[in-house]
């Protein structure tokens, strides 16, 4: 049973990386847009670029693992193709999880891309193990609110819309460009109960190779989003087949 | 459950809120036949083989499928059985090749048989040449196919089919059939929904008539028609349509069952002949309408259902969205 399982999260996962995320829109979305973004804000003030990498990897992780999570479970529910892998000797919550999977590996490429040409361009050493860490966590936990936030509602243009609300709120309030520390005390409380939060933390942290306490802390706060989000989006699908 | 008894249904019945789509729902499926689910949209027929194949849960009641319960054993009854749903829901971007590729990895084909198994289905359902093309790119017909093909690609026991020849012209249509045909001689059952009487008639060794959520009769074709062929059965063709004047022809003809089969033809079951000639031909005269022709007709399974439902057979050419199915 778990083998079947697995086997269907794996095949899943990459029969999405074929038809869905390997394709330009995928890739801009997933790449192009945050590095056009922090190309920005680096125009403006050239000067402690290092400083923006944690930002532009967690913008990078956010925005590839969510570029088509609304067409892989949203546009697969409504032409019946999720029926279809649901009709396959594996349970729901390993069709979910393949989905998850599929957004996540597209989004380890894309951030592979964008660390290793910031490490090299900017001779950065981070903390290998801590920055692998945080990066794979991330990568769940933000595939995994796509997920949730597609299964919320019907349509894909509904969770394209839902999706942007919490990824533009993210990029302002989680310390991206700027520090959460220096954000008004209300927004510093909004800030600590968004995931981004604890990346850009723990990639901070990672490149700063400072505390491991403070990283551990941070996987451990990811961890939770992980499981917070995954959750209530198993049931929600669940609740579309009932 | 007896060895022979493949799926077992008790009391299935399935709510949508306050809907009540399956109402109840007995019956059962013999090894090595093509069972099919007659009637006419909305009846319950696909919900039943969503309840069946783990799609919907049951509100109530039970079934067994190869020995298997379906509330507590789905992923195992996965294992030993296609499904082909109603509309053709492969992928639009892989090729016909790899759809099969992909259906043999999720059902745990063997590696070493993967390859053989889709290129043999490519074969048999006459799509090697195609096996290239993208699933967007294929005729409707050659979607169905592929369709079929991947519910087979990991030997099943079981075949379900839901509306398998809905939206095909009538050479693609008449193609698949034999091809189920062929899946039966080779063993493999068949469980099949459908609102084409003839092809039920033409298909099925045993056909359960459903509708609004019931099973109203379950038999053999033969013996369901065997009920109506008792009774006489009289066609009457007028020059113009009736349909408005149903229901005076109806009050004259007390006792027997009048059904329109067309605008300006009329079944009439059961009765006395001399009185129904009689009435039919007062009708006629009365209302100057003029009788083209009347036939003494060997009952089908259409009439067989108008008897049974006491259905107008036009409900069944209605297709889902309202359309009328044209003649196949």
């Amino acid at each position: 049973m778990w083998r079947d399982n697995l086997r269907g999260i794996y095949y899943i996962a990459l029969k999405d990386m074929r038809t869905y995320y390997l394709k330009p829109p995928s890739v801009s979305w997933g790449i192009i847009f945050p590095v056009a973004w922090i190309l920005a804000f680096y125009l403006r003030n050239p000067r402690g670029f290092e400083e923006l990498v944690p930002g532009l990897i967690a913008m990078t992780i956010l925005f590839s693992t969510t570029a088509a999570e609304a067409v892989v479970i949203n546009f697969e529910l409504r032409l019946g193709s999720l029926e279809r892998l649901l009709l396959a000797p594996i349970s729901l919550p390993s069709v979910l999880l393949g989905k998850v999977l599929g957004g996540a590996i597209f989004g380890l490429l894309m951030v592979t891309v964008v660390t290793t040409g910031s490490v090299l361009s900017l001779g950065l050493h981070p903390n290998i193990p801590y920055l692998i860490l945080i990066v794979i966590l991330s990568l769940f936990v933000f595939s995994s609110l796509g997920a949730l936030l597609c299964v919320l509602v019907k349509e894909v243009f509904e969770a394209q819309t839902l999706l942007n609300l919490p990824r533009f709120i993210m990029i302002f309030l989680c310390g991206v460009v700027y520090p959460v520390s220096a954000m008004p005390k209300v927004l510093q409380y909004l800030a600590y109960v968004m995931p981004l939060t604890y990346t850009v933390d723990g990639l901070r942290h990672a490149f700063s190779a400072t505390s491991s306490t403070m990283v551990f802390t941070d996987a451990l706060v990811l961890m939770g989003f992980f499981v917070l989000f995954i959750l209530p989006a198993i049931k929600l699908l669940y609740k579309k087949f009932e | 459950m007896g060895n022979d008894l493949v799926i077992q249904a008790l009391g299935l019945t399935k709510f949508y809120g306050e809907l009540l789509a399956v109402d109840h729902i007995n019956f059962e499926v013999k090894r090595g036949e093509i069972f099919g689910l007659l009637g006419p949209n909305g009846a319950g027929k696909t919900t039943t083989i969503r309840m069946l194949t783990g799609l919907s849960k049951p509100t109530e009641g039970r079934a067994s499928v190869l020995g298997f319960d379906i509330g507590s054993e789905i992923v195992k009854i996965k294992r030993h059985i296609g499904v082909v749903p109603e509309i053709s829901n492969l992928y639009d971007e892989l090729s016909a090749f790899d759809n099969l590729m992909f259906m043999a990895q999720l059902y745990g084909v063997p590696r070493s048989q993967r390859r053989k198994r889709a290129e043999e289905l490519l074969k048999i359902f006459g799509l090697y040449e195609r096996k290239d093309s993208p699933f967007r790119a294929l005729s409707r017909g050659m979607k169905r196919a592929l369709t079929i093909a991947a519910g087979m690609i990991h030997n099943p026991k079981i075949l379900f089919l839901d509306e398998p020849t809905v939206g095909l012209d009538v050479v693609a249509a008449r193609s698949l059939r034999n091809l189920i045909i062929n899946l039966r001689q080779q063993g493999m059952t068949i469980f099949l929904t459908t609102h084409y009487l003839e092809e039920a008639d033409l298909l099925c060794d045993r056909v359960a008539i459903m509708v609004k959520g019931r099973i109203i009769k379950t038999g053999s074709p033969a013996s369901l028609k065997a009920e109506v062929e008792k009774e006489s059965v009289i066609e009457f063709s007028f020059d113009r349509d009736i349909s408005e004047l149903l229901k005076n022809l109806s009050d004259r003809l007390a006792g027997v069952k009048v059904a329109a089969v067309e605008p300006n033809k009329v079944r009439i079951y059961g009765g006395i002949r001399a009185n129904i000639y009689d009435n039919v031909f007062r009708f006629a005269k009365d209302k100057g309408i003029e009788i083209q022709s009347v036939n003494s007709i060997k009952p089908t399974l259409e009439d067989a259902f108008i008897k049974i439902t006491g259905l107008s057979p036009t409900i069944m050419a209605i297709e889902k969205g309202g359309r009328h199915n044209v003649a196949r």
